[in-house]
Protein backbone atom coordinates (compact mmCIF):
# COMPACT_ATOMS: atom_id res chain seq x y z
CA UNK A 1 0.00 0.00 0.00
CA UNK A 2 2.80 2.50 1.10
CA UNK A 3 4.25 1.60 -2.42
CA UNK A 4 1.82 2.29 -4.62
CA UNK A 5 1.47 6.19 -5.95
CA UNK A 6 -2.51 5.29 -5.97
CA UNK A 7 -2.78 5.72 -2.39
CA UNK A 8 -0.68 9.33 -1.64
CA UNK A 9 -2.68 10.52 -4.81
CA UNK A 10 -6.33 9.50 -3.05
CA UNK A 11 -4.86 10.48 0.21
CA UNK A 12 -4.05 13.93 -1.56
CA UNK A 13 -7.78 13.80 -3.30
CA UNK A 14 -9.51 13.12 0.35
CA UNK A 15 -7.42 16.03 1.72
CA UNK A 16 -8.61 18.59 -1.10
CA UNK A 17 -12.31 17.65 -0.58
CA UNK A 18 -12.32 17.90 3.18
CA UNK A 19 -10.44 21.29 2.58
CA UNK A 20 -13.30 22.45 -0.17
CA UNK A 21 -16.15 21.47 2.53
CA UNK A 22 -14.48 23.65 4.91
CA UNK A 23 -14.06 26.57 2.56
CA UNK A 24 -17.56 26.32 1.49
CA UNK A 25 -19.55 25.87 4.53
CA UNK A 26 -17.62 27.61 7.30
CA UNK A 27 -18.33 31.07 8.27
CA UNK A 28 -15.53 32.02 9.98
CA UNK A 29 -12.59 33.75 7.76
CA UNK A 30 -9.99 32.54 9.15
CA UNK A 31 -11.06 28.81 9.21
CA UNK A 32 -11.74 29.31 5.63
CA UNK A 33 -8.25 30.21 5.17
CA UNK A 34 -7.02 27.30 6.92
CA UNK A 35 -9.38 25.06 4.88
CA UNK A 36 -7.13 26.74 1.95
CA UNK A 37 -4.18 25.73 3.87
CA UNK A 38 -5.43 22.01 3.85
CA UNK A 39 -6.20 22.47 0.01
CA UNK A 40 -2.78 23.74 -0.51
CA UNK A 41 -1.22 20.50 1.42
CA UNK A 42 -2.84 18.36 -0.67
CA UNK A 43 -1.54 19.69 -3.78
CA UNK A 44 1.91 20.02 -2.33
CA UNK A 45 1.48 16.04 -1.47
CA UNK A 46 0.71 14.95 -4.49
CA UNK A 47 3.22 17.24 -6.03
CA UNK A 48 5.77 15.11 -3.65
CA UNK A 49 3.87 11.98 -4.66
CA UNK A 50 4.72 12.37 -8.15
CA UNK A 51 8.61 13.37 -8.04
CA UNK A 52 8.83 10.04 -5.08
CA UNK A 53 7.00 7.60 -7.72
CA UNK A 54 8.09 8.91 -11.40
CA UNK A 55 12.05 8.93 -11.94
CA UNK A 56 12.23 12.23 -13.94
CA UNK A 57 10.69 13.94 -11.98
CA UNK A 58 12.41 13.47 -8.91
CA UNK A 59 14.41 16.67 -8.16
CA UNK A 60 12.30 19.02 -9.67
CA UNK A 61 9.48 17.80 -7.96
CA UNK A 62 11.00 18.76 -4.71
CA UNK A 63 11.88 22.25 -5.93
CA UNK A 64 8.42 22.74 -7.40
CA UNK A 65 6.79 21.74 -3.83
CA UNK A 66 9.75 24.32 -2.03
CA UNK A 67 8.47 27.42 -4.45
CA UNK A 68 4.36 26.68 -3.33
CA UNK A 69 5.57 26.61 0.18
CA UNK A 70 7.06 29.69 0.12
CA UNK A 71 4.06 31.24 -1.95
CA UNK A 72 1.66 29.79 0.50
CA UNK A 73 3.42 31.25 3.38
CA UNK A 74 3.34 34.76 1.71
CA UNK A 75 -0.40 33.89 0.86
CA UNK A 76 -1.07 33.17 4.50
CA UNK A 77 0.92 35.95 5.89
CA UNK A 78 -1.95 38.34 3.18
CA UNK A 79 -4.75 37.17 4.15
CA UNK A 80 -4.13 37.25 7.39
CA UNK A 81 -3.59 40.77 7.77
CA UNK A 82 -6.73 41.32 5.21
CA UNK A 83 -8.58 39.31 8.02
CA UNK A 84 -7.55 41.48 10.80
CA UNK A 85 -7.87 44.87 9.06
CA UNK A 86 -11.68 43.49 8.35
CA UNK A 87 -11.97 42.77 11.77
CA UNK A 88 -10.93 46.50 12.73
CA UNK A 89 -13.73 47.75 10.72
CA UNK A 90 -16.51 45.40 11.17
CA UNK A 91 -15.73 44.07 14.31
CA UNK A 92 -16.56 40.51 13.32
CA UNK A 93 -14.80 37.69 11.31
CA UNK A 94 -17.76 36.24 10.33
CA UNK A 95 -17.59 36.27 6.72
CA UNK A 96 -21.78 36.62 6.11
CA UNK A 97 -21.50 39.82 7.57
CA UNK A 98 -19.75 41.57 5.72
CA UNK A 99 -22.02 42.69 3.43
CA UNK A 100 -21.26 46.55 3.18
CA UNK A 101 -21.03 46.18 -1.09
CA UNK A 102 -24.42 45.01 -0.82
CA UNK A 103 -26.80 47.99 0.17
CA UNK B 1 19.27 -4.54 17.21
CA UNK B 2 17.83 -4.81 13.53
CA UNK B 3 14.03 -5.37 12.86
CA UNK B 4 12.59 -7.33 10.29
CA UNK B 5 10.75 -5.47 7.13
CA UNK B 6 7.44 -6.87 8.18
CA UNK B 7 5.77 -7.84 11.20
CA UNK B 8 6.85 -11.04 11.80
CA UNK B 9 3.64 -13.61 12.17
CA UNK B 10 1.19 -11.11 10.49
CA UNK B 11 3.14 -10.47 7.48
CA UNK B 12 2.21 -6.77 7.36
CA UNK B 13 4.86 -4.62 6.08
CA UNK B 14 6.27 -1.65 8.58
CA UNK B 15 6.05 0.69 5.86
CA UNK B 16 2.14 0.02 5.15
CA UNK B 17 1.06 -0.04 9.00
CA UNK B 18 3.14 3.67 9.48
CA UNK B 19 1.24 4.71 6.13
CA UNK B 20 -2.27 3.90 7.13
CA UNK B 21 -1.46 5.84 11.06
CA UNK B 22 -0.25 8.73 9.54
CA UNK B 23 -2.66 9.04 6.79
CA UNK B 24 -6.07 8.29 9.39
CA UNK B 25 -4.23 11.03 11.68
CA UNK B 26 -3.77 13.26 8.75
CA UNK B 27 -7.76 13.19 7.86
CA UNK B 28 -9.20 12.46 11.06
CA UNK B 29 -7.31 16.10 12.02
CA UNK B 30 -8.11 17.86 8.98
CA UNK B 31 -12.19 16.79 9.27
CA UNK B 32 -11.69 18.41 12.48
CA UNK B 33 -9.95 21.20 11.19
CA UNK B 34 -13.59 22.04 9.10
CA UNK B 35 -16.05 20.52 11.79
CA UNK B 36 -14.85 21.73 14.93
CA UNK B 37 -17.08 24.25 16.88
CA UNK B 38 -14.00 26.11 18.93
CA UNK B 39 -11.80 28.08 16.60
CA UNK B 40 -8.61 27.80 18.72
CA UNK B 41 -9.09 23.94 18.56
CA UNK B 42 -9.13 24.06 14.98
CA UNK B 43 -5.93 25.81 14.78
CA UNK B 44 -4.44 22.84 17.11
CA UNK B 45 -5.65 20.41 15.11
CA UNK B 46 -4.57 21.95 12.13
CA UNK B 47 -0.76 21.69 13.48
CA UNK B 48 -1.60 17.97 13.71
CA UNK B 49 -2.52 17.35 10.51
CA UNK B 50 0.70 19.34 9.35
CA UNK B 51 2.77 17.30 11.18
CA UNK B 52 1.26 14.30 9.88
CA UNK B 53 1.96 15.22 6.28
CA UNK B 54 5.46 16.17 7.34
CA UNK B 55 6.06 12.62 8.35
CA UNK B 56 4.24 11.35 4.90
CA UNK B 57 6.94 13.68 3.43
CA UNK B 58 9.55 11.41 5.20
CA UNK B 59 7.97 8.71 3.96
CA UNK B 60 7.85 9.48 0.17
CA UNK B 61 11.92 9.92 0.73
CA UNK B 62 12.26 13.81 0.75
CA UNK B 63 13.49 14.60 4.06
CA UNK B 64 14.07 18.15 2.99
CA UNK B 65 10.40 19.05 1.98
CA UNK B 66 9.46 17.60 5.50
CA UNK B 67 11.89 19.39 7.04
CA UNK B 68 10.69 22.69 5.42
CA UNK B 69 7.23 21.51 6.15
CA UNK B 70 7.89 21.54 9.83
CA UNK B 71 9.47 25.05 9.79
CA UNK B 72 7.44 26.81 7.52
CA UNK B 73 3.93 25.22 8.35
CA UNK B 74 4.14 24.18 11.76
CA UNK B 75 6.56 26.83 12.85
CA UNK B 76 5.74 30.16 11.03
CA UNK B 77 1.80 29.69 9.60
CA UNK B 78 0.77 27.73 12.56
CA UNK B 79 1.17 30.41 14.95
CA UNK B 80 0.44 33.36 12.20
CA UNK B 81 -3.04 31.90 12.39
CA UNK B 82 -3.21 31.36 15.71
CA UNK B 83 -2.03 34.20 16.50
CA UNK B 84 -4.75 35.88 13.89
CA UNK B 85 -7.81 33.68 15.93
CA UNK B 86 -6.60 35.51 19.30
CA UNK B 87 -6.94 38.87 17.62
CA UNK B 88 -10.21 38.15 16.05
CA UNK B 89 -12.08 36.22 18.56
CA UNK B 90 -14.93 37.38 20.17
CA UNK B 91 -16.31 36.27 23.38
CA UNK B 92 -19.92 34.68 21.89
CA UNK B 93 -17.87 32.96 19.06
CA UNK B 94 -18.71 29.37 19.52
CA UNK B 95 -22.20 29.98 20.38
CA UNK B 96 -23.02 31.40 17.19
CA UNK B 97 -23.62 28.94 14.14
CA UNK B 98 -20.47 27.55 12.55
CA UNK B 99 -21.56 26.78 9.45
CA UNK B 100 -23.32 28.43 6.55
CA UNK B 101 -27.17 28.13 5.90
CA UNK B 102 -26.34 26.13 3.09
CA UNK B 103 -23.21 23.99 4.41
CA UNK B 104 -25.33 20.39 3.18
CA UNK B 105 -24.55 21.73 -0.23
CA UNK B 106 -21.10 22.09 0.40
CA UNK B 107 -20.81 18.77 1.73
CA UNK B 108 -22.43 17.43 -1.20
CA UNK B 109 -20.20 19.38 -3.81
CA UNK B 110 -17.09 18.17 -1.81
CA UNK B 111 -18.17 14.39 -1.80
CA UNK B 112 -18.97 14.20 -4.90
CA UNK B 113 -15.61 16.16 -5.96
CA UNK B 114 -14.22 13.52 -3.54
CA UNK B 115 -15.48 10.72 -5.97
CA UNK B 116 -14.41 12.36 -8.89
CA UNK B 117 -10.91 12.89 -8.02
CA UNK B 118 -10.32 9.06 -6.29
CA UNK B 119 -12.41 7.69 -9.30
CA UNK B 120 -10.16 9.54 -11.68
CA UNK B 121 -6.83 8.89 -9.80
CA UNK B 122 -8.11 4.61 -9.58
CA UNK B 123 -8.98 4.18 -13.76
CA UNK B 124 -5.78 6.21 -14.53
CA UNK B 125 -2.86 3.85 -15.33
CA UNK B 126 0.21 6.61 -13.99
CA UNK B 127 3.48 6.45 -15.52
CA UNK B 128 5.38 5.46 -12.14
CA UNK B 129 6.98 2.68 -11.02
CA UNK B 130 6.45 0.35 -8.14
CA UNK B 131 9.32 2.11 -5.79
CA UNK B 132 9.78 4.57 -3.75
CA UNK B 133 12.70 7.01 -4.82
CA UNK B 134 14.83 8.83 -2.11
CA UNK B 135 15.40 12.61 -3.47
CA UNK B 136 19.49 13.50 -2.68
CA UNK B 137 19.41 17.22 -0.79
CA UNK B 138 22.22 17.87 -2.60
CA UNK B 139 20.54 17.24 -6.60
CA UNK B 140 17.80 19.66 -5.18
CA UNK B 141 19.96 22.54 -3.84
CA UNK B 142 22.29 22.21 -7.73
CA UNK B 143 18.39 22.47 -9.63
CA UNK B 144 17.20 25.03 -7.42
CA UNK B 145 20.15 27.09 -7.86
CA UNK B 146 20.78 26.27 -10.85
CA UNK B 147 17.87 25.32 -13.41
CA UNK B 148 15.28 27.37 -10.72
CA UNK B 149 17.24 30.37 -10.13
CA UNK B 150 14.94 32.82 -11.52
CA UNK B 151 11.50 31.36 -9.67
CA UNK B 152 13.58 31.89 -7.00
CA UNK B 153 14.46 35.10 -7.00
CA UNK B 154 10.84 35.55 -8.27
CA UNK B 155 9.78 33.96 -4.97
CA UNK B 156 12.22 36.04 -2.72
CA UNK B 157 10.67 39.62 -4.12
CA UNK B 158 7.31 38.18 -3.79
CA UNK B 159 8.04 36.95 0.23
CA UNK B 160 9.62 41.01 0.54
CA UNK B 161 6.60 41.80 -0.78
CA UNK B 162 4.64 40.07 1.36
CA UNK B 163 5.61 41.07 4.22
CA UNK B 164 5.53 44.80 3.55
CA UNK B 165 2.00 44.43 2.53
CA UNK B 166 1.20 42.61 5.38
CA UNK B 167 2.26 45.46 7.96
CA UNK B 168 0.54 48.09 5.48
CA UNK B 169 -2.54 46.57 6.02
CA UNK B 170 -2.75 45.41 9.85
CA UNK B 171 -1.17 48.90 10.48
CA UNK B 172 -3.35 51.14 13.03
CA UNK B 173 -4.14 54.07 11.25
CA UNK B 174 -3.50 57.04 13.34
CA UNK B 175 -6.63 58.73 13.08
CA UNK B 176 -8.68 55.65 14.13
CA UNK B 177 -7.58 55.21 17.54
CA UNK B 178 -10.55 56.08 19.40
CA UNK B 179 -12.66 53.57 17.55
CA UNK B 180 -10.61 51.25 17.65
CA UNK B 181 -11.18 50.76 21.38
CA UNK B 182 -15.02 50.71 21.00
Amino acid sequence: MSNSLDSYLVLSGLLFAIGTFGFLARRNAISMLMSIELMINAVNLSIVAFGAFVAPLKTHAAVIALIVIAVAAAEATVGLAIIIAIYRNKKTPLVDEYDAMRE
Amino acid sequence: MPIGDSIPLVGIRWDDVLFVVLAATLLVSALLVVTLRDIIRCGLSLTVSFASLAGIYVMLGNPLIAATQVLVYIGAISVLILFAIMLTQTKNAPIRLVFQTQAWIAAAAAAVLAVVIVATVLTTTWPAGGQRLWTATADVAHLLFHDYVLPFEVVSVLLTAAVVGAVYLARREPGRREEDRS
